[in-house]
């Protein structure tokens, strides 16, 4: 969705601030969130690409006016709700007022959450059918502009570039955000030149690649 | 210096003292907990487990050390740009947001910067947790249409021939920036080296220290 997650290319957000011998949490809270954020992703109730769309979808004067924590806790908030996991009769009252449903995986102890995230969760799956394009292939992403969850930014769309690496298959979020399937993809590196993206006041120096997926890309037909 | 002791007795407080916004993320944020643990969906300890993990196990200190072997070890070099996630977890760095690594490495004419537009996608294995200004959109907005400009506001102008690549992470393969090994450190040890690679020159928004500088 065109919302306000997608980011590359605005303007007026002001000077980047690296924070000198920046901590790592700015409050305790951060950690809570953190920590209850990957914990109850661990359920299996939701998928990553879920719960991104689950913080695109907060209104755009909101999500710029929160920090990333705050997005990640509101995000949280909404999915637990979806589930059936915490609601929101619950969160007003400070406490639980129905037992927890069966969860899709147990709620890991310690040692549990140790291993998970040791593991990580892998996005590569086996191809369902062969990759149409090879690297040196020239590309155009499509126009898109879906309601739903998508990885093709704005400003690498209805552009041409050329396919730098070919990664395999991976899980679509474009349909597994929305619980319709993992519906494995090829998915590509595609390097756009900065005047490609930018027009004729570029920085002549710039390229920039975006990983996209396969039903992102048309061929272009080579000029004879 | 204008604190007064009833500052500093407020600052002892697990408060957020200056923002109303931010404290009623705090308190909603502890409620959750709270709630969660009541219902038995998580775990307390795991919880702690989670914290301590990338308050003290994973870190930059990880990606420095893959740096630090690639520039002592050409074999190690070749592994990396194979397959960057094999030759990482050679090492012992695996796991979350860290299961499709590439590591891209800065010559003489090209320098590489990762970011990622679309949230905050960042290589948790070897860089430990994003800083705040990598998900903020000051840099998530600029760092694809005007990475110099980004980058001097790091400190670090290149050469206005340098090409500059920025790879945009929108899908779940992660980038490591190997920056260039600085010269005048001929012979020293992987941990020496390891020394001289921040987080920054990892994500692109520096450079790997400079040797003399390092001592200083």
């Amino acid at each position: 969705m065109n919302g306000a997650q997608d980011l590359g290319g605005m303007m007026g957000f002001g000077p980047v601030a690296p924070e000198k011998d920046e901590p790592l949490f700015h409050a305790p809270w951060e950690k809570q969130a953190l920590a209850v954020t990957l914990a109850c992703g661990s359920l299996g109730a939701w998928t990553i690409d879920e719960s991104r769309h689950a913080r695109e979808t907060i209104p755009p004067a909101r999500y710029l006016s929160l920090s990333y924590y705050e997005i990640w806790t509101e995000a949280l908030l909404k999915l637990l709700a979806r589930h059936g996991l915490v609601s929101d009769a619950e969160m007003r009252a400070g406490h639980a007022l129905a037992p927890a449903p069966a969860t899709r995986r147990p709620v890991p102890n310690a040692e549990a959450m140790a291993a998970i995230l040791a593991r990580g969760g892998p996005c590569d799956r086996p191809a369902e059918a062969p990759a149409r394009f090879a690297v040196g292939d020239r590309v155009r992403t499509l126009n898109i502009h879906p309601t739903g969850h998508t990885r093709l930014p704005r400003y690498a769309r209805g552009k041409v570039g050329t396919i730098e690496r070919v990664h395999g298959a991976h899980v679509f979020p474009d349909t597994n955000a929305h619980g319709a399937g993992e519906r494995p993809q090829w998915l590509y590196t595609v390097v756009f030149a900065g005047d490609e993206l930018w027009g004729r006041e570029a920085d002549p120096t710039l390229s920039v690649s975006a990983d996209c997926w396969e039903p992102y890309l048309e061929p272009v037909a080579e000029a004879a | 210096m204008g604190h007064t002791h009833h500052d500093d007795h407020h600052h002892d407080h697990d408060h957020d003292h200056d923002h109303s916004e931010l404290s009623e993320t705090a308190l909603r944020v502890r409620a959750l907990e709270s709630i969660l643990t009541e219902k038995g969906l998580v775990d307390p300890a795991a919880l702690d487990l989670i914290v301590e993990t990338y308050e003290t196990r994973v870190g930059p200190r990880n990606g420095a050390r893959v740096v630090a072997r690639a520039w002592s070890d050409p074999a190690y070099l070749e592994r990396l740009r194979r397959d960057a996630t094999a030759a990482i977890a050679e090492l012992g760095y695996t796991g979350r947001q860290g299961e499709h690594i590439v590591a891209v490495e800065n010559t003489a004419d090209e320098h590489n910067l990762v970011v990622c537009t679309l949230c905050s996608c960042y290589p948790w294995s070897v860089l430990g947790l994003p800083p705040v200004w990598y998900k903020s959109p000051p840099y998530r907005s600029r760092a694809v249409i005007d990475p110099r400009g980004v980058l001097a506001e790091f400190g670090l102008t290149l050469a206005s021939d340098t090409r500059i690549r920025v790879w945009d992470s929108t899908a779940e393969v992660r980038y490591l920036v190997i920056p260039r090994r600085p010269s005048g450190t001929q012979g020293w040890s992987e941990e020496q080296l390891a020394d001289l690679v921040t987080r920054d020159s990892m994500i692109g928004t520096g450079l790997a220290r400079d040797p003399a500088e390092a001592a200083a």
